[in-house]
Formats: C-alpha cells, structure tokens, sequence
C-alpha cells in the first residue's frame, strides 16, 4: 500500500510540477501581448489544484480517519453551497437542520464504522422520508413538493454520493487487503484527469456541443478526447489497482462518462438557478460543488460496479 | 480592550458561519461618513454588515437599533451598548421622550457612520421589503454631507429566520450599491422610493421587485 501509494503521489506531484512550469511560460509568452484571462485562469486553476492534491494527500497519510473527514468536510461545503441556491422557506428550517447537523454526520459516522447495510439506505429510505415529515409539520404548503424535492436532491448529491469515495475503503476485495483505499486515489485521479483533459481538449478542438443549451463549453471532440485519455490514464494505473489493464480501462471509461453526464445535470441546475458557478471557495474553479460534481454522480457507481465484481 | 477582542472574534465568527462575501459593488470600502441601510430579515443582520466592514471602517460605524428589544436585559445591554455602540431608539412614538432622529443625527455629528433598516422591524413576509419608514429621509435632509448607501443582505432570512434560534450554515453576501442623496426638490415619498429602488437592484435577479 504505501510504496504504491507514495508512487502515485510522486506522479500526480510530476505532473502538477508540468502544469505549472507550462502555465508560467505561457504566462511569460502572453505577457508581451498583455494580461490574458484564460491563461490567469489556467494558473490559477493550477495554484488550486496543489492545494487540492495537499489536502488529499495530507487526508490519504492519515488513513481512513483523515480521508472520511475530508470528504465529510466536502460533503458539508458542498451542502452549504447547494442549499444557498434553493429557494426553501421558513417552513424547512428544522428539515434544513437535520440535513446538516444530524444526517450529514450520521452517513460518514456509517462510513467509519463500515456499516455497510445501515450505510446505503440511511439517506434514500430513512432520511428520505424524516425530511418531508419535519416540513409537513411546520404546516407550509407553498410549493411543498419542490422544497422537499430540492432538499432530497441535494441531500442525494452532496452527502450519499459523495460519501461513496471514502466508502471504497470498506470494500473487502481478495488478494487486495489493506488496500482498498487506493481505489479512492484511482476514482478521483481518473474523474479529475478526465474533466482536465475535457477541458484541454475542448478549448484546443471543441466545435460540436453535445447540449448547446446547458453548457456549450462541453463538447463532443472534448469528451472523446478527454475520454480516451482518461482511459489512457486509468489503464496505466492498473498495477496500483486490483484490476487487470482492460478492466481497469473500461472502468475509467465508466466513471468518465458518468463524471460528464453528472456535470451536464449540474449544469442545468446552475443554469436554472440563474448562476455560473456553485461558490466562490476554490480561486479559478468556482465552489467545491464546480469541482466535486463529475465525481458525485461517478463514486457511487463505481463502488457498486466493484463491490459486486470484486468483492467476495 | 476585551470588547475589541470580543467584537473582533464575534465578526470572525459571523464570516466563519455564513461565509459571507462582500461586494463593494456601488463603492468602495473608503472611510467615508455614511448610512448603510439595508434590507432586515433577521437578527443577524447588521452584525453581518458590520463583520464585512474593513476593521477601521467598522469602529466608526454604529447600528440604529430598537430600545424596547436591546434594553430588555444585562446581556443585550451588554452587547448592544458596549460591544456594537448601538445607537438605541424608541420605536414607540406615543411613550418615547426622545426623538429618534436627533439621537441618530447626534451620532452623525459625532462623526460615525450609522446602520439602519428603514423597514423598521424584521420582514417575515413573502416581499424582498417592507415599506420603508420616513427616518432616512429626515436623516439625510439634516445630514447632506452623508451618503445614504444601500446594503442588499442576501440569505441572512434564512441562516436565522424570526423566531428561530439555530443557524444554518447557508452562504450569505452583502451588496453595497452606490451612493445616494436626496435632490434638492426632491419630496419624501419621492426620495423614498429612490431609496427603495436603489436597494431592491441589488438583490439577485430570482428575487423580481413586486
């Protein structure tokens, strides 16, 4: 695990150490011409990602403690961001409450103790029908379905899903034990390393969008580029993971195309909601929603798909 | 010495729950004389303001508050009077000896800044905002030196609604728009609904003027 772990570490480091010395000469070929936004932009995306690939690291060197803490904190940022753009009333306070003080801490605690069973349906079954009930009681009717709806919903993203990366630790795969949190670091260098190449490939060869009216920043010529790099990524991977080099390749194929089909849903929430970004919390990426939401809709699948392959 | 460190940590604390961003969108954080007057949902609301105000600009900037609520006891005294150097004035005018506006204009002359909400009492209506209440007007004819600078506080309402005391850790921000003085000719009503205007630009674009 950890001479694995230490390797990948040392490959993300190499590549940020890249990222910056291109954005610094492009910066530096830029300037004779005047400031440019796309290149701030870049660099700061760039600033950003190192202090990202600290706070994981820093989260992985402690384990599974400091990796269900992040992303419990990343879950509450997340919320905090989303709750802000829904239009709830007085009537969801104490619902509101809950979410954030007792179901938000109630789903990570399942996640520590590995509690699997309790774990999967807490939020969908249990939660799920406790919110409806603490706003019925407030006794409000203005637009109770679509408070409840987007107080669900939200709940459904930013908490159950989100909770699904540290609950890769818990999976007990044979010939791979003490392992299992390496998985995480796989899930989130493929779903980042992807929206990048998305991102790269789209402002080099983006013509086509695939939903002009959502975002007409994701194309079809960045997602295959994109994706097949990120299939590139994630194949090279394999050894750090319990799959063979094609599994490992159609796995990243899978969280890929989940990654952007869950940023184009994000997408038109932020669009309805009359917003470019989720926050303001990460220079040059908007909120911690702007950068979480490809791997959101990606985790849960992913643990599924390995936990009934994988898992005895 | 400890109101400061106390007043300093409370603000600190306020931005850590809510996350507050500002957005000198009409002007700049410049020690200016000013009235702030904002939008009020809640109890939140001028710590709020006060918390994004650059710390200079903060000691010289005193709340108009209600005397019947931050009188009503040791704690609220306390905090009212020591810590946020409130401005206190009597809401009801058939029982009050002082006139509110002279107590405010006194701490004008004094050289404070001052925040008010000329709604006069929290909104807990479906409106973005009361009717305004006609102390600003008066305030500003005395006082034309003094900008009035609307103050648009987005979310605080729903952080800590009327009546409920646990905060939600929702995203707040405040918006200050540019400055303005009543005209010459310019007539109360008028000058109110100037007011009003002003202040409903500035509340994101969801929320339509009625």
């Amino acid at each position: 695990m950890t001479a694995h772990a230490l390797a990948l570490f040392a490959a993300v480091v190499g590549v940020l150490t890249t990222a910056s010395l291109v954005g610094l000469v492009l910066r530096r070929r830029a300037a004779l011409a005047g400031p440019n936004p796309t290149i701030e932009n870049l660099n700061a995306r760039i600033r950003a990602w190192w202090v990202m690939v600290a706070v994981l690291g820093g989260a992985f060197a402690l384990g599974k403690a400091g990796l269900v803490l992040v992303f419990a904190f990343a879950s509450f940022t997340a919320l905090r961001e989303y709750m802000t753009l829904t239009r709830t009333r007085r009537g969801d306070h104490y619902a509101l409450g809950a979410v954030f003080f007792v179901i938000l801490p109630a789903q990570y605690w399942l996640v520590w103790t590995e509690w699997y069973g309790l774990m999967a349906v807490f939020i969908p079954v249990y939660a799920f029908l406790l919110l409806p009930i603490a706003a019925a009681l407030r006794g409000d009717a203005t637009n109770f379905l679509d408070r409840v709806a987007a107080v669900q919903w939200g709940l459904m993203i930013c908490v159950f899903c989100l909770s699904h990366v540290p609950a890769l630790g818990m999976l007990d795969i044979p010939g791979y034990e003490g392992r299992s949190l390496l998985l995480v670091v796989f899930l989130i260098l493929v779903v980042q390393m992807s929206d990048v190449l998305q991102y790269v490939c789209g402002k080099i060869w983006g013509r086509t969008p695939v939903a002009p009216v959502l975002s007409p920043s994701k194309t079809w010529e960045g997602l295959i580029g994109g994706g097949a790099g990120a299939m590139l990524i994630g194949t090279a991977l394999w050894w750090a993971t319990p799959f063979s080099p094609l599994q490992a390749c159609w796995l990243a194929g899978l969280v890929t195309l989940m990654g952007f089909l869950g940023g184009l849903v994000m997408s038109a929430i932020k669009r309805d909601r009359g917003v470019k970004d989720w926050g303001h919390l990460i220079e040059g990426h908007g909120g911690v929603l702007d950068r979480l939401d490809s791997v959101v809709f990606s985790a849960p699948i992913f643990f599924h798909v390995v936990r009934y392959g994988w898992t005895v | 010495m400890i109101d400061r460190l106390l007043a300093g940590g409370l603000a600190g604390f306020a931005r850590a729950v809510t996350g507050v961003r500002a957005d000198w969108r009409g002007c700049a954080p410049v020690p200016e004389q000013r009235i702030y007057y904002a939008n009020h949902a809640s109890h939140g609301d001028f710590v709020l303001i006060w918390s994004v105000l650059p710390p200079p600009l903060r000691r010289a900037t005193r709340p108009v508050a209600a005397a019947d609520y931050w009188g009503r006891d040791a704690l609220r005294r306390y905090l009212g009077q020591a810590l946020f150097a409130a401005v206190l004035i009597d809401r009801n005018p058939a029982a009050r000896a002082a006139d509110p506006i002279a107590a405010m204009g006194d701490a004008l002359d004094a050289g404070s800044s001052l925040i008010l909400f000329p709604e006069g009492t929290r909104n807990a209506t479906d409106a973005p905002l009361l009717p305004f209440r006609s102390g600003l007007y008066h305030l500003a004819r005395v006082h034309p030196r003094v900008a009035c600078v609307p103050v648009w506080i987005e979310n605080v309402n729903r952080v800590l609604p009327k009546g409920e005391f646990l905060p939600l850790p929702l995203l707040c921000s405040v918006t200050f728009g540019e400055p303005l003085r009543p005209a010459p000719e310019e007539g109360k009503a008028a000058f109110l609904d100037r007011a009003r205007d002003a202040l409903l630009t500035l509340a994101p674009g969801c929320r339509e003027a009625p």
